[in-house]
């Protein structure tokens, strides 16, 4: 390559969000407007990439010269011209706004795999990731192994489903294969439904074609010739990038017929969701393909023996199959090498809550979760305390601040009473209330319960209606018993993965946060604050100075006084929303 | 309309049958799938209305309502939920006006949109206004920007 300073632009979902777009061009422009430096010119292409990570900092942009890597964080449109001028033209960092030193304990513990050309490769040119080896591995595999390899392959590398199930890829592969039938589908499952994880989105707008090349050699392990990319239509960016890469591939005849020369065909369809968690399910899924309401049948038959349109299929995640590539480029034993016994090579993580370096990361599996929160993380927003860390999203539960030493894989939290599920880590401080953090959950799946099923439709119902009643002041003695009695029923007797696993972070919350639970319930108070109808608000009358702010704030005309007098809360009045609170400058009004 | 329809019409007997597409394409067109579209579809393709309707109500993406000029998307995902988008929601709520269970004030100006998670996480809260991401936003910031979308109606 010629280009010996290459400017790189995040452009990942929240690269976007703060301003990629401006950024890209600025530099594009500036640099195309230095007519004076002919050789900067030259010798400076700028890109835009996928998430480099660190999204709480984005703009991120990353100045690669002669080898060497500098991070310039919160990059504005207007900062490129100095960027330019002193840093490319001159070779003079502009050291005010280069990335601080937890940059790089943010990447230190990091092992990217998945994420790897995420942040290096144009995910709009397909010559970018051929250039850094992309589309070698399926040449090999379709020119050189026979299916059988890339299972043993699969199979030794230990790889599971990151979609949140954890089933063993090489296994499900191999059932597929086996599977009698001339018809078999590969399908992506892209509808990343799961609130406070993004990786799939990230995968797919930072690095497309290793997803398309995961189905490629998917498709070849099983014998399939059709593909489907099941995506949400909420993210249009990676829609879009997908379109674009697949029809790159069918130019330059990775896809289509014939692939490589060889006797091998593989066409690849779009598949847009239309927004239900319940078709994370693979049932659910291939009858939202079907076009139908996504509600899950009763297995088996498993989805490899009988599947989309009755044939066999393989539904994996977009992380699971963005590994494969680089599985079959660096061979098994390399991927295996990361990770604990049962969990192998790497998971990424949304990253996100209370936590300093917000983010995406990638880490081995059996990583502590304290080097998460503490070093990767940086530690909690301002000076609160961690409460709990929450894992794997509607199905998952807490992790208390106590159990930082847990090793974050499949067995370990499992045992802790959550889940790795898709990735989302979600750090909580004192300020949250585990039992509004149960309420939202059982919301949330109360709200996408397709409704096939009584024990998920009715119990997610009846645990939401004990917890609203407990952050209302109206809980019973014996809620906590009649919680977990019922949620020990739904997660029994529900027919799919949702209902079975809905309850779950009711009674984590139960088990590590209990007397939070009992507060609410007994003495009808919320210790983080958080419940509403708990609150009691009065006028702290030695600080107030009487300045009118919370009366003219109060929207129910429950605070009277007279100026410069302290004032004085109705509390049959007050409604307790909290407008006061928030107007006082003299922190007069107290809570609690 | 009718001519929209079907052109939709077409296109789903072309790809072979897909109700979800089928609906998607009527709003992507329409902005809502309208009683009269459903009717259309019915008699043409004769498939009982309530298959469509059945389809329509089980994904959120779908609207049985027109949508508002201007849409505003609150994200309610965990994230933004501990980061307070309970609160954000409830200010603009109190803003727009909106009488309970509706999500478009009467004037057809605003509509506000729940969304279970936009993927942005990092930048908790996240409000999206027509179409704009704010991150790390309050319902103050929000509420500045409606009042100014109200004063200059003209646009947008």
């Amino acid at each position: 390559m010629k280009d010996n300073t290459v400017v790189r632009v995040c452009m990942g979902p929240a690269g976007i969000a703060a301003g990629g777009k401006a950024v890209l061009e600025a530099f594009r422009e500036t640099l195309a407007d230095r007519n004076i430096d002919a050789e900067v010119k030259e010798h400076c292409s700028s890109h835009q990439v996928g998430c480099l990570g660190l999204c709480a900092r984005d703009v991120l942009v990353e100045i690669g010269r002669n080898g060497s890597k500098t991070s310039y964080q919160y990059v504005k449109p207007d900062m490129v011209g100095r960027i330019v001028a002193e840093h490319i033209v001159g070779g003079t960092p502009v050291k005010e706004w280069l990335v601080d030193e937890t940059f790089d304990t943010f990447y230190r513990k990091q092992v990217k795999i998945v994420l790897a050309d995420c942040g290096r490769v144009d995910p709009e040119d397909i010559d970018s990731y051929i250039a850094a080896g992309g589309y070698e591995p399926t040449r090999e595999v379709l020119m050189t192994w026979i299916p059988d390899d890339v299972i043993e392959e699969i199979r030794m590398s230990g790889i599971r489903g990151r979609g949140g199930a954890g089933f063993p890829t090489g296994l499900k592969w191999e059932l597929a294969r086996r599977s009698k039938g001339d018809v078999k589908y590969v399908i992506c499952n892209a509808d990343e439904g799961d609130p406070g994880a993004f990786m799939d989105r990230a995968v797919i707008e930072g690095n497309p074609h290793s997803v398309i090349e995961g189905m490629l050699i998917g498709a070849f392990a099983i014998g399939a010739n059709k593909g489907y990319v099941y995506i949400r239509a909420e993210y249009p960016l990676a829609v879009e990038r997908l379109k674009l890469a697949i029809k790159q591939a069918y130019e330059r005849r990775f896809l289509g017929r014939a692939i490589f020369n060889t006797q091998f065909s593989f066409d690849i369809e779009i598949r847009l969701g239309a927004g239900a968690f319940v078709c994370g399910e693979e049932t659910a899924l291939i009858a939202s393909i079907e076009g139908e309401r996504g509600m899950p049948r009763s297995k088996p038959p498993f989805p490899v023996n009988r599947g989309l349109w009755q044939r066999p299929t393989v539904i994996n995640n977009v992380e699971t199959l963005a590994n494969v590539p680089y599985i079959i480029r660096k061979g098994w034993a390399w991927y295996a090498s990361y990770g604990t016994e049962k969990s192998k090579g790497t998971k990424v993580f949304a990253l996100t809550g209370k936590i300093r370096n917000q983010g995406l990361i990638e880490v081995p599996m059996g990583i502590t979760l304290g080097e998460i929160i503490h070093e990767i993380g940086g530690g909690i927003e301002g000076n609160r305390a961690l409460k709990a860390v929450q894992t794997g999203g509607p199905s998952g539960g807490c992790i208390p601040a106590g159990m930082l030493d847990l090793n974050v894989d499949y067995e370990s939290l499992a045992k802790a009473g959550s889940i790795v599920g898709s990735g989302g880590m979600i750090v909580l401080d004192e300020d949250n209330c585990m039992v509004n953090m149960a309420k939202y959950f059982i919301q949330f799946t109360q709200a996408e319960s397709c409704g096939k099923c009584v024990p998920c439709r009715v119990g997610t119902k009846r645990l939401l209606e004990i917890l609203t009643r407990i952050t209302e002041g109206q809980g019973k003695e014996g809620d906590i018993e009649r919680l977990e009695r019922l949620s020990r029923g739904v997660k029994t007797a529900s027919l799919c993965g949702l209902g079975q696993t809905a309850p779950n972070p009711v009674l984590s919350n139960l088990r590590y946060f209990r007397e939070e639970f009992e507060t609410h319930i007994r003495d009808k108070k919320c210790p983080a604050k958080v419940c509403k109808k708990l609150l009691r608000y009065s006028i702290l009358e030695e600080y107030c100075k009487g300045c009118g702010a919370c009366m003219k704030a109060c929207p129910a005309d429950a605070i009277s006084g007279d100026k410069k007098k302290p004032h004085r809360i109705n509390p049959d009045r007050c409604i307790r929303c909290g407008a006061c609170f928030e107007a006082c400058k003299f922190k007069s009004v107290a809570r609690d | 309309m009718i001519e929209e329809l079907e052109n939709i019409l077409e296109r789903y007997r072309k790809k072979g049958g897909n109700i979800i597409a089928l609906l998607q394409d009527t709003q992507e067109s329409l902005g809502y799938i309208p009683r009269m579209a459903v009717r259309f579809f019915s008699e043409e393709l004769g498939i009982a209305a309530s298959r469509f309707y059945g389809v329509a109500t089980f994904y959120s993406q779908f609207r049985l309502k027109p949508v508002g000029r201007h849409k505003i998307t609150a994200c309610c995902g965990t994230a933004c939920h501990v980061r307070g988008a309970e609160k954000i929601i409830g200010g603009l709520r109190k803003e727009l006006a909106l009488p309970a269970g509706e999500d478009t004030t009467p004037d057809g100006e605003f509509t506000l949109e729940e969304v279970a998670c936009l993927g942005t996480c990092s930048f908790a809260p996240v409000v999206m206004v027509d179409g704009g991401v704010r991150g790390k936003t309050s319902a103050d910031v929000i509420v500045k920007e409606i009042k100014a979308i109200r004063k200059k109606p003209d646009e947008g």
